[in-house]
C-alpha cells in the first residue's frame, strides 16, 4: 500500500529498456529465470508482455499489461460476492475468488448473521494472507483494514499501481495533499477516493490525476506534471 | 465485477446534481469515430469507437433461395457475438440473453425502418434472392452497446458493395461498384433512468446504477419505429413520453453526426 517502498520506480529511470512479448527468447542458460519468464529447454523465454530487465545473473520482465496475480502480503480492495456460514467470498479481480474466514475478521461477530458485519456488494480493504493453488485467503487483522464507506471506486490497470504510489508513496501523497482526498490504492488495481469534505469535484480531480498517470506511466518528470495539473484544477 | 454499493450511491448523487463522473452533460454523447471497410473479406464493414466502447460490424451477401412467403424479396439476418475479450462479464459459448437481445434490437431497427429495399434484392423470383447477413462484434464494452452496435450495423450496410454474380454463383472477392439499395438509415437511442433523471450513452457503471432503460429506434423525419423497455422499474406514461422526446431530440443530432461520418 501507500507506505511501501517501491523498487520498480528507481529502475525505470536508469536503464533503457527493451519491450518483449510472450514467447520471445531472452537469454541462454547462463541466466536464471525471474518474474514473468520461464525456462524452456536451454533458453529463457518471456511469459508476459513487458519491459525486459537483465542483471548479472537474473532475467525478469516487468509487465505492462495483464490481470492481477495475487501475492501473499498484498493489500487489496475487494467486493463481497457471497456470504457463507463461516466467512465471506470476495472478488479481488484475481483468477479465483478470495475467501475471508470469520476467524480472520476483527471484533465481535454474531455467527448467526454474518451479513451484520459485511454484506453483499460491500467494499473492503483487506490483505492477502496466503495464496493456494485454487484459492486466495484473506485477513482483516491488521491496521487500516476495514470496510469502505462513501467515496468512489475506480478500476485501473494493476501493472500501473507502483507508478501511482510512487517512490515511498510520494505520488499518491501529492494527490492526497493537493485534492484533500483520502486515497487507498489496492495492489489489484482498485482505487478508492474519498474527499474529506465530501466534495465530488475534488474526487473527480483526483480521479483524473490518477487516470493521467495510468495513461503515461513512463513520462519523464511525471510527478511535476501531476503537480502542475493539480494546481491548475484547484478550486 | 458488478457495481458496488458506494459507487452506485455516488453516481446517483452526481446525476442528481445534473452532472456525470466523466464530466459530460446528462444528454451528451462521447466522441464518435467511424472507419468503414475495415475487413478485406466482408462486402461491407465498419469499425465504430465511442469513448472506450469499440464495435466492429460486417455485412456478408449471399445468393439463396427465397422464403416461400416472400418469393420476390431478399432477406436479412443479424447476429451478435459477445466475445470474452470485450468485457469480463462475457462468457464463451452459445449466445446468452444479452447477445440475443442485442442482435434482435439491431435486427428490428434495420428491418422495421425498411432501410433496405428488399424487393430490389431479388435476382430471379422464386429461385434466387440476396440474403444480407450483418454480424456485430463488440471489441470492448464500456457501456451503451445497443446504440453503438446499431451505428456500426448501419455504417457497414452503407459501405457494402454487391459481389460479382456469375453462372448462378457468387464470386466472392470480386466486388462490383453497385451499392445496396438503401433508404434512410435508422438510429437507436437508449434512454436510461437513474433516480429521477434520464441519461443517454452511459458508461458501464452508469448502466449498472440505472433502474431501467428504454430503447427507441427511429427514422427521420421523426418517427419512432420500435421501442423496448428492459425489465426493471415501472414507468409512468409521462415518463415514457418524455423519454421518447429525449430520444427523438438526441437521435436527430446523432443522425446528422453519423451521416456526416459515413
Amino acid at each position: 500500500m501507500t507506505e511501501e517502498e517501491n523498487p520498480i520506480e528507481e529502475e525505470i529511470k536508469e536503464i533503457p529498456r527493451e519491450i518483449v512479448v510472450p514467447g520471445e527468447v531472452l537469454a541462454g542458460k547462463d541466466f536464471l529465470p525471474g518474474e514473468g519468464t520461464r525456462r524452456e529447454n536451454e533458453e529463457i523465454v518471456a511469459s508476459r508482455f513487458g519491459l525486459l530487465e537483465k542483471t548479472d545473473k537474473l532475467v525478469k520482465v516487468i509487465p505492462l499489461s495483464g490481470a492481477y496475480i495475487p501475492r501473499a502480503g498484498n493489500t487489496v480492495i475487494g467486493q463481497i460476492v457471497d456470504v457463507n456460514f463461516n466467512g465471506w467470498m470476495i472478488d479481488v479481480l484475481a483468477a479465483h475468488q478470495a475467501f475471508l474466514p470469520v476467524m480472520e475478521c476483527f471484533g465481535y461477530i454474531n455467527k448467526k448473521d454474518l451479513t451484520e458485519v459485511f454484506t453483499f456488494k460491500d467494499i473492503i480493504v483487506t490483505k492477502i494472507r496466503a495464496v493456494k493453488p485454487r484459492s486466495v485467503e484473506l485477513t482483516m487483522k491488521e491496521k487500516g483494514l476495514r470496510k469502505l464507506e462513501g467515496g468512489m471506486l475506480i478500476k485501473i490497470n494493476p501493472t500501473r499501481v507502483p507508478r501511482i504510489i510512487g517512490k515511498a508513496g510520494s505520488m499518491v501523497k501529492t494527490i492526497k495533499d493537493e485534492t484533500r482526498c483520502n486515497i487507498i490504492v489496492g495492489q489489484n488495481g482498485l482505487v478508492w477516493i474519498k474527499s474529506d469534505e465530501n466534495d465530488v469535484e475534488r474526487e473527480i480531480v483526483a480521479k483524473k490525476a490518477i487516470e493521467l498517470i495510468v495513461e503515461r506511466p513512463f513520462h519523464i518528470g511525471l510527478t511535476e506534471k501531476i503537480k502542475e495539473f493539480l494546481t491548475k484544477n484547484k478550486k | 465485477m458488478e457495481i458496488s454499493k458506494i459507487m452506485k450511491k455516488k453516481i446517483e448523487e452526481v446525476i442528481e446534481k445534473g452532472k456525470r463522473l466523466d464530466e459530460r452533460g446528462l444528454l451528451e454523447y462521447r466522441k464518435i469515430e467511424i472507419k468503414t471497410n475495415v475487413s478485406a473479406k466482408a462486402e461491407g464493414s465498419a469499425w465504430v469507437k465511442v469513448g472506450d466502447t469499440e464495435v466492429i460490424a460486417g455485412v456478408k451477401l449471399d445468393a439463396v433461395e427465397p422464403y416461400r412467403d416472400s418469393p420476390d424479396s431478399g432477406n436479412l439476418s443479424v447476429g451478435a457475438e459477445l466475445n470474452p475479450m470485450a468485457s469480463d462479464r462475457f462468457e464463451l459459448g452459445a449466445p446468452d440473453i444479452q447477445a440475443i437481445e442485442l442482435a434482435r434490437l439491431v435486427d428490428r431497427g434495420v428491418r422495421n425502418s425498411e432501410c433496405i429495399d428488399f424487393k430490389k434484392l431479388c435476382i430471379k423470383e422464386g429461385e434466387k434472392v440476396w440474403s444480407v447477413m450483418i454480424d456485430v462484434y463488440p471489441i470492448n464494452d464500456a457501456g451503451s452497446l445497443i446504440d453503438i452496435c446499431n451505428i456500426a450495423a448501419v455504417a457497414a450496410l452503407k459501405s457494402a458493395f454487391f459481389p460479382e454474380y456469375k453462372d448462378d454463383k457468387v464470386q466472392y472477392g470480386e466486388l462490383t461498384d453497385k451499392k445496396l439499395p438503401l433508404n434512410d438509415l435508422p438510429i437507436t437511442v437508449t434512454v436510461y433512468k437513474i433516480d429521477d433523471k434520464f441519461i443517454i450513452d452511459p458508461s458501464t457503471d452508469e448502466e449498472d446504477a440505472s433502474c431501467t432503460r428504454v430503447t427507441f429506434t427511429m427514422t427521420f423525419p421523426e418517427e419512432v419505429i420500435n421501442s423496448m423497455q428492459k425489465t426493471g422499474e415501472k414507468l409512468s406514461e409521462e415518463e415514457i413520453l418524455s423519454m421518447r422526446d429525449i430520444a427523438l431530440k438526441e437521435g436527430k443530432k446523432l443522425h446528422k453526426q453519423i451521416m456526416d461520418l459515413i
